[in-house]
């Protein structure tokens, strides 16, 4: 699937504010994407409303495949999210949550995918305990286990870093580069190494 | 969605709330002490006065009533707090999850109903004419507050103070339930031909399908 992602003259209002107007970008195939910009810019939103989760207060977001308007459902397969305000349930483990969403995803061969995913993020051996017990840099990285389980074409990351210590910031980078070869990734950053990543930046003011 | 998927989804969802709930069983904790606790005051209050059976009727659905707001209210609001709720939505469908949050608190209601109906008989001293229609007025009842109860949790997880908001709103929505919970209640303490409770036992199923199916529609808009 090469899913191209066209976001027409969005604007936000939080009255009585407006946290951007007009914005009209493309996500292009096997691209990494950055919005940039400071604090309360509305980065979070625009990637939220990207996502679906959040609606604008005016334009559209257009998923495509080929030419083909994607639906709801194959929007929701084509997504996947990581972001500081989403949580994974602290009273299962790391490998029931997976396996959770797996199943309510509908993903087939799940288990071989989530032994793998949990060996890319590190955290096999941890797999079992609850996430309550997580830290904040593990919970991160099983949220990356799970952004990816349904190998989605649209990776859309908000701060991908965050929390991570350098080891987990160069495992994000690589799952970054591996996304563009199949799909491509939608990020919000400050981080000037992030940046200088991407192939594309939207800089909100 | 296809129906299949629907239902697979609705039943993993109502899986993983079980679990959830198993582990560390907040909700279930909330509404047996709340019940309990109702069922102790209201009983030593009354002290083997002989009441009539519309009058306990009446408070034996009361306290289920305020039992459910306590517990059913948790079914969106916990996902919302905990920040898994956009998570949940990215992942499923939105009829999915709340068929899947309705079993869940059917259940929840019908696992206390199980241990308080029984409790406030022998509190009380009824002796049930009908044990059978009462059965089946507590299941349908528990149906519709259930379905009803979690479709005003996922109106009300959006806001501050879900909890009176929760039971101020869908009170007015409940009343036909309990109106008609209360009267097939007091008919089989008292006793009575079971088919002239059919049309009763009947609308409360109704009640719970029409509220289902209308719900479904509005939770895609939330």
């Amino acid at each position: 699937m090469a899913v191209r992602v066209v976001c027409h003259d969005l604007t936000k209002h939080f009255p009585p504010r407006t946290l951007f107007r007009g914005v009209s970008v493309t996500v292009e195939p096997h691209s990494l994407f950055a919005v940039t910009g400071r604090n309360g810019a509305g980065k979070t939103t625009l990637l939220k409303i990207i996502a679906g989760l959040v609606p604008s207060s005016c334009g559209s977001v257009h998923f495509s495949d080929g030419g083909r308007i994607l639906s709801l459902g194959e929007i929701r397969q084509t997504i996947g999210m990581v972001a500081p305000d989403l949580a994974l349930y602290d009273a299962l483990s790391g490998l029931e949550n997976l396996a959770f969403f797996a199943e309510v995803r509908g993903v087939a061969a799940a288990r071989e995918q989530i032994a793998e995913l949990l060996e890319l993020v590190g955290l096999t051996k941890r797999r079992h305990d609850p996430v309550a017990t997580y830290s904040s840099g593990m919970k991160q990285r099983l949220q990356y286990a799970h952004a990816l389980l349904h190998t989605p074409s649209i990776l859309i990351l908000d701060e991908p870093t965050s929390n991570l210590d350098s080891a987990g910031a160069q495992v994000v980078y690589g799952i970054m580069q591996r996304q563009r070869q199949h799909g491509s990734v939608v990020y919000a950053t400050n981080d000037a190494r992030e940046v200088a990543l991407a192939d594309a930046i939207l800089q909100l003011d | 969605m296809q129906f299949c998927s629907l239902i697979k989804a609705a039943w993993t969802v109502f899986r993983k709330d079980l679990r959830c709930e198993f582990r560390t069983p907040l909700n279930f904790s909330i509404l047996m002490i709340f019940a309990v606790t109702v069922l102790m005051v209201v009983s030593f209050a009354v002290g083997g006065i002989a009441l009539d059976p519309t009058l306990l009727a009446a408070l034996l659905w009361v306290m289920l009533f305020f039992t459910a707001m306590t517990g059913v209210a948790r079914a969106y609001v916990q996902e919302e707090e905990t920040g898994t709720a956009l998570v949940l939505r990215l992942a499923t469908d939105s009829a999915a999850i709340y068929i899947g949050k309705v079993l869940y608190s059917f259940v929840l209601l019908v696992g206390v109903a199980i241990v308080v109906v029984p409790l406030y008989l022998v509190l009380f001293s009824v002796a049930p004419a009908m044990p059978l229609a009462l059965a089946a007025t507590v299941v349908l009842g528990c149906l519709g507050i259930a379905v009803t109860g979690t479709t005003f949790s996922a109106i009300v997880a959006q806001v501050t103070a879900q909890g009176s908001l929760m039971t101020v709103l869908s009170f007015p929505v409940m009343l036909p339930l309990l109106w008609i919970a209360i009267s097939t209640t007091s008919t089989a303490f008292a006793g009575s031909n079971l088919v002239a409770l059919a049309p009763d036992l009947a609308f409360m199923f109704f009640y719970s399908g029409m509220t289902f199916v209308a719900s479904l529609v509005l939770v895609e808009y939330l």
